[in-house]
């Protein structure tokens, strides 16, 4: 999944400047009509609840100790069944869709900021392009978990480490896309218009063509968070995410690697729970690309 | 078409030398004393200083670099603290096993995402196609580890069909081999297969849209030979951009892949590098690999070029 929206040059779409009043309504009103965007929305905001309010409601400490509910099943009882420690799982599952979606939030947050600011500056400035880009090639030249795997190792095993690691990692895509949306903006009327008003560069960038350049940003930002939910899953499951006995749903899986002839749930329950928040954000993803950006749609 | 290649090689040069600045950079960012980290809390100051002294650590970093680029320049990069080998023969002697592994999760990877999406894009909306989709969407959503893991549960703990991990060469025993990959290489393969499948659909449909096919069609050729041959040839343009993608992935999901089942590969070398602190192998390692994708990249825009004549004429 990864790379595929990532390697896209999106040019800017036209349309976008749609973000405006009745127009922003019926750019709403097209997403909750596309199905995948629409599953992709109750799929996450089921995690995204599961997350804020389980928690809240049960109040169970994920790492509480209990030997004498060790390797419950699934169970009336215990939802999500116990691991080797008599945990409840259901408890660490919630918290660990916890972490993953402020991991991700985070990841998406210094990239929506970094990778406008180096596209931005690299689209504009002619100058500036060819040595950020360079830059950012040879960035894209290791492959994503390994690069996050060595950024990690070298800071050191903990939450703020792992966002770094990610942001680091997903920064030269994300700058690549608003760079493309920049290069095809530059050239518009609209923009040669505002050059020769005597606009300053700073005004034409921030009035003009950054809200030309959202759309794509947009879709690629969806995409983003789930390779950095399921980066971030891969990288505390190889032990180089947050330290255990934080309950990240990677952790939850390597420590159940143990156990898998005894109690496959332990390892089973957070692999599902992975795989729809992924889904959930590439459906939206999906989604959010016919609507906001429809000339991918023909590429992708 | 020469003039491609070499436009191309000349290039991937600066990309090649900040990669290499950068796996230099990222050692040297570590913060504290390597040494300390390495010879544990009890070691003595004289023998950190001799750790230093072994990782050249003691130099200035300018020295450090020169060092760094003439090793390269001999294929030297540097030894393994742990395996007590050089990095380069210690990567080496993985790499077969990571190659056979990739070349048989590709080859699943071509075959079904290929097929599915041109399949899907022939009955567009059908229930092939959503079919098709909808496992493509599973496949991009799945953890590879986790569905490793799975596998392993099912067919090796309950079912004993196949082993929990291990690897034998291929050119040893094929059965065994066949035994030992299978399960990782397909569920190495299953994200790249989503990705590719949906990418060939849409590549499909635009391709069997134009003017040329409705030509093909109109002169009374067989449908198998206007979906296969004319129709294909011009979606096979943008697949083959995404095959550097795909590569890369593969690299990355290897590198997990291996380590759930027990597979001595490359992937396998680094994870292990990386937990044991081996920074000498981390960092020849990384270089590595990127060094493989670089090369990788290339071939893939030289492909491209040789498939289409529009960017050939243009000299890229």
């Amino acid at each position: 999944m990864a790379e595929s929206a990532l390697g896209v040059e999106g040019a800017a779409a036209p349309g976008m400047t749609a973000a405006r009043g009745g127009l922003r309504w019926e750019t709403g009103r097209r997403l909750l009509r596309h199905r995948s965007f629409r599953i992709g929305l109750g799929l996450f905001l089921l995690v995204a609840l599961a997350a804020i309010f389980v928690p809240m409601l049960s109040g169970a400490d994920p790492n509480k100790l209990s030997m004498r509910t060790r390797f419950e099943p699934p169970g009336s009882e215990f939802l999500f069944g116990t691991d080797n420690f008599g945990r409840s799982q259901l408890s660490r599952v919630v918290h660990g869709a916890r972490l993953s979606l402020v991991i991700g939030s985070w990841v998406v947050i210094l990239n929506a900021i970094f990778g406008t600011l180096l596209g931005a500056l690299s689209g504009y400035f002619r100058r500036l392009d060819n040595p950020l880009m360079r830059l950012n090639d040879a960035l894209m030249a290791f492959p994503a978990i390994l690069l996050a795997l060595g950024v990690t190792a070298v800071l050191g095993r903990s939450i703020p480490n792992v966002i770094l690691a990610l942001a680091i990692v997903y920064l030269p895509r994300t700058a690549r896309i608003v760079r493309a949306s920049v290069l095809v903006l530059r050239q518009t009327e609209f923009v040669q218009a505002a050059v020769a008003a005597g606009a300053g560069h700073w005004r034409i960038l921030r009035r003009h063509i950054l809200p030309n350049a959202m759309a794509p940003l947009i879709v690629q930002l969806s995409f983003l968070f789930a390779y950095a939910v399921l980066t971030e899953a891969t990288l505390s499951f190889l032990g180089l995410g947050a330290e255990p006995p934080t309950p990240t749903w990677g952790n939850i899986m390597a420590e159940g690697r143990n156990y898998m002839r005894e109690a496959p749930w332990i390892i089973a329950i957070p692999g599902v729970a992975l795989a729809i928040t992924v889904m959930a954000l590439n459906l939206l993803g999906d989604g959010l690309r016919d609507v906001l950006d429809p000339r991918l749609k023909i590429q992708q | 078409m020469i003039r491609v290649i070499l436009h191309r090689i000349a290039g991937a040069v600066p990309v090649v030398l900040l990669v290499t600045l950068i796996t230099f950079g990222l050692m040297r960012l570590i913060p504290g004393d390597v040494s300390a980290a390495l010879g544990g809390v009890s070691s003595t100051p004289e023998q950190r200083e001799q750790i230093r002294h072994n990782l050249g650590l003691d130099q200035p970093y300018y020295v450090q670099l020169v060092r760094w680029y003439g090793g390269l320049v001999r294929g030297d990069l540097g030894r393994s603290i742990f395996l007590g080998k050089d990095v380069t023969e210690a990567t080496f002697e993985r790499l077969p096993v990571s190659l056979s592994l990739s070349a048989y999760s590709l080859i699943i990877t071509l075959l079904l995402g290929i097929v599915s999406g041109i399949l899907a894009a022939l009955r567009q909306n059908s229930w092939v196609d959503q079919a098709a989709m909808i496992f493509a969407m599973i496949g991009i959503s799945l953890p590879n580890f986790w569905l490793g893991l799975m596998m392993i549960v099912l067919f090796s703990v309950h079912l004993g069909w196949l082993p929990t991990g291990g690897y034998v060469p291929f050119q040893d025993d094929f059965l065994g081999w066949l035994r030992t990959t299978t399960m990782p290489a397909i569920s190495l393969a299953l994200l790249q297969v989503g990705l590719l499948a949906r990418i060939t659909r849409s590549t499909m449909l635009e391709v069997l849209r134009q003017d040329y096919v409705r030509t093909a069609r109109a002169k009374g050729l067989p449908n198998y030979l206007v979906v296969w041959k004319h129709a294909l040839a011009n979606a096979l343009i943008p697949i083959v951009t995404i095959v550097g993608i795909i590569v890369s992935l593969l690299i990355s999901g290897a590198v997990v892949t291996e380590t759930v089942f027990s597979i001595p590969g490359v992937g396998q070398l680094l994870t292990s590098a990386i937990l044991n602190r081996d920074y000498p192998m981390i960092q020849g390692g990384l270089l590595f690999v990127a060094l493989v994708l670089v090369g990788i990249n290339i071939l893939v825009d030289i492909a491209y070029a040789w498939l289409d004549p529009r960017v050939r004429y243009d000299g890229g």
